[in-house]
């Protein structure tokens, strides 16, 4: 499924709502998860899930596939975690 | 964790609510239904990938053997679906954009 197969869904659901809507809808739900990350806040989404920011230190690392040395910078990397009701969806409860 | 707040559905409800004229009632209602297409498509076992924000997949893992950390005693953990998600480079790039 893809984005835009995410907004046919939709506007199956919202008929009367014009896609070009529909699509500013489901924007603005990614759009402020992006923002909120994007700010170092957590978001929660009872039942769905939860998205955050992990930092990860900098570190001197191995190239695995040439043994090379390489400094890693510090960064900041996204993370998701299901909720406990998908869990529940995806494996059929 | 920090003393920033977390956002919740009420949050993307208000930002909805900005936007359009509904309620918020309404608008709470269209992002549960966007939640639930897309648990709907990983029901199935789908992918869900949203371009510029990231993926969405269920893996499937086998039974093994576990222990429970409290009291040591070993058990059997079922086979079960789990999900991950991988950001896309443009979100990864995003989070790492901002001075903090």
């Amino acid at each position: 499924m893809t984005k835009s197969d995410l907004i046919m869904k939709i506007s199956e659901i919202y008929p009367y709502m014009s896609i070009r809507n529909v699509d500013r809808v489901v924007s603005i739900v990614i759009n402020s998860i992006v923002d909120a990350l994007r700010e170092d806040r957590r978001i929660e989404l009872r039942g769905f899930g939860s998205f955050w920011v992990k930092t990860r230190e900098a570190a001197q690392r191995r190239n695995p596939r040439t043994g090379e040395k390489v400094f890693v910078k510090a960064r900041r990397v996204p993370f998701f975690k299901a909720g406990k009701q998908l869990k529940e969806v995806i494996n059929g409860k | 964790m920090d003393s920033k707040k977390t956002l919740t559905r009420a949050d993307i409800a208000n930002a909805i609510v900005s936007e359009f004229k509904v309620s918020k009632f309404n608008a709470t209602e269209i992002i549960e239904d966007v939640l639930e297409e897309i648990a709907a498509a990983l029901k199935e076992g789908e992918s869900v990938k949203i371009s510029g924000f990231g993926t969405f997949s269920v893996r499937q893992k086998k039974e093994r053997m576990g222990r429970n950390p409290k009291t040591m005693q070993e058990a059997v953990i079922s086979s079960r679906k789990s999900l991950t998600f991988r950001a896309s480079p443009i979100l990864k790039k995003i989070v790492n954009s901002k001075k903090k």
